[in-house]
């Protein structure tokens, strides 16, 4: 039997975690959440806010890591409809602009088709823009220097838009929210905007990347998502407060959730056992 | 033939009876995407161009959309073939991999180099007419050439001298130039952001009373704990004094932080990369090939419905 499980094929492993995902997320099973005090803090600073408050999103992430960020994007964006925040979209990755075309036209345009909100009035897609922390410098103190027109090439001044006439410098922004998966993203936006200039900043980052987020709570950061579990965490806060939100189509991170509990329990096994072959092969030596 | 090979043919064979009675005999079939069609800026008469965006089947006025019907089934397609990399190196693999690379490549080349950054930060700057007439026709007509960018065009054109066979030194000085310009732009702001900032978010009360003047444990826990591994990471990594007596002590409690949060971020990868893999899956099911709906895309009722 240890000499079994010693030269077991790795490929076994494999199918066993794909099992312990694929019938969760076809089972569909979904835990409580209850949300820790920094997820807790970014729905409030988003909650808090005056209706119709000016938030700039940041999509600073690719398809690649969509698994885990698209449910905060989906979370976040839904709760700023809810209070009709006017909502400023960009991205620092070329491959964001999809990613932000595609909320738009997912939540903002089908979710909330019957409160008509309307490009230039209650949302603009400023699309992405080259420069990475250069770019957020420039926004520090000319907006529309780095960002002259929107991403249909319509100039912010246009009649069109009315939400950008106002829009001179980065704080004129009542809160950023970053949506992050590596440079240039959370930290370049702790650096050049919300410790220069004192502007609100929440951070959605990919698991990899929170770890990196901590330090920076609760004096430069409002509030963090962190991972899959942030995001299940977010519309735990969005269905308390908006009971329509309980509904499971709307809680993809918390249907995600499931998944990751057998995988995590999965390896928790596997490295138990890996231990105590490792022992138990001492043990034999040592006999011997 | 060989025992594998008639397991794998009999799996080829079978995955492609089970997609082609889905697709062709299921009621509702599989791996279809529907548009519709939308003004860009419903706010304006005179701009009436139109795009394409994603709607439910049977929804009024949705099409059936062929390129991102294909484009659907490449991607479940292409995401079989990287899983298929667990069993071991394939053909199909180095195929996906191989157009990866390449559509990456020049997607960032092509979006991102060229017509996101040379044309309306460089060309648009230094000849807005012509600009204006080849590529950008929304450029605002008040726009003036800025001989301001000529120098980033000549820096970018000494930057390009690397690749000729002489004179390689040329690319020397626009490199000093970015090395330089970066330096100072990260120097302050991590300096304020990350060093100051931080020295200042370190300094925390070590015994935390309420405003009713009760001890707040919990809190008086997490500052001690919170300063004092600052403290003795910090001694750690302090090489002036030997690692004996009590700062090897300290240093010792340094590593343990260390490793503890070596061990959060590892745990957090791991979560990570399962999330990645449950988004695949809930794809290649829900979009692909219909067996469930979680977000009600779909009209009818699924086969797996939770």
């Amino acid at each position: 039997m240890l000499d079994f499980l010693k030269n077991l094929d790795r490929r076994w492993i494999f199918l066993a975690m794909l099992l312990a995902v694929a019938i969760p997320v076809v089972m569909q099973k979904t835990f409580p959440e209850k949300p820790t005090k920094l997820v807790q803090d970014a729905f409030d600073a988003i909650e808090n806010l005056p209706d119709e408050s000016n938030v700039l999103f940041s999509f600073d992430y690719e398809p690649s890591t969509e698994g885990e960020l698209a449910p905060m994007a989906k979370a976040l964006i839904r709760h700023c409809c809810l209070k009709r925040h006017k909502m400023f979209f960009m991205t620092l990755w070329p491959g964001g602009l999809p990613l932000i075309e595609q909320n738009i036209e997912d939540i903002i345009s089908k979710e909330y088709e019957e409160e008509h909100f309307a490009r230039g009035k209650d949302y603009l897609n400023l699309g992405y823009n080259a420069g990475r922390e250069v770019a957020i410098i420039v926004m520090g103190t000319n907006f529309k220097r780095m960002f002259p027109t929107d991403n249909d090439k319509i100039p912010l001044d246009d009649p069109t838009l009315p939400m950008a006439h106002d829009i001179d410098r980065l704080d004129d922004m009542d809160l950023i929210v970053d949506i992050s998966a590596g440079y240039p993203g959370m930290k370049e936006w702790v650096q050049y905007a919300a410790s220069p200039y004192g502007i609100k900043l929440v951070i959605a980052s990919t698991a990899v990347q929170a770890p990196q987020a901590y330090p920076y709570y609760p004096n430069q950061l409002t509030g963090v998502l962190a991972a899959i579990k942030g995001a299940a965490e977010y519309e735990a806060a969005l269905g308390e407060k908006y009971p329509k939100y309980r509904d499971p189509a709307f809680n993809d991170a918390i249907r995600r959730m499931a998944p990751q509990l057998w995988a995590h329990l999965l390896i928790i096994g596997l490295i138990l056992l890996g231990n105590g072959i490792y022992f138990a092969e001492r043990i034999k030596g040592t006999r011997r | 033939m060989k025992r594998e090979t008639i397991v794998w043919t009999i799996l080829f064979i079978a995955g492609g009876l089970f997609l082609s009675y889905r697709a062709a005999f299921s009621p509702h079939g599989m791996g279809k995407v529907y548009v519709k069609a939308e003004q860009v800026n419903p706010n304006s008469q005179t701009d009436l161009r139109t795009k394409y965006i994603g709607a439910r089947p049977g929804e009024k006025g949705a099409v059936l959309s062929i390129p991102r019907s294909v484009g659907l089934w490449l991607a479940a397609l292409f995401t079989l073939a990287i899983f298929s990399f667990l069993y071991r190196d394939n053909v199909f693999f180095k195929i996906a991999e191989s157009v990866m690379v390449g559509v990456s490549a020049g997607w960032a080349m092509v979006t991102a180099g060229f017509w996101d950054t040379l044309v309306p930060k460089l060309l648009a700057k230094l000849a807005p007419d012509m600009t204006r007439a080849w590529a950008l026709p929304k450029l605002e007509k008040t726009s003036h050439a800025d001989p301001l960018y000529l120098v980033p065009l000549v820096l970018g054109i000494m930057l390009l001298w690397r690749l000729a066979p002489r004179g390689g030194w040329i690319a020397r000085w626009p490199l000093a130039f970015i090395v330089g310009t970066f330096a100072g732009i990260k120097l302050t702001m991590y300096l304020d952001a990350d060093f100051v900032s931080q020295i200042r978010s370190t300094i925390v009360p070590l015994v935390v009373v309420l405003q009713s003047g009760q001890l707040d444990v919990w809190a008086s826990i997490r500052n001690v704990g919170l300063v004092f591994g600052v403290l003795s990471c910090l001694t750690y990594f302090f090489f002036s004094v030997e690692h004996r007596g009590i700062a090897g002590k300290i240093a010792r409690i340094g590593i343990w932080y260390l490793m503890i949060t070596f061990g959060a971020s590892f745990a957090f990868t791991v979560m990570g990369r399962i999330a990645l893999l449950a988004s695949r899956i809930t794809f290649l099911f829900d979009d692909w090939l219909w067996l469930m709906d979680p977000n009600h895309k779909r009209p009818w009722e699924p086969f797996f419905s939770g």
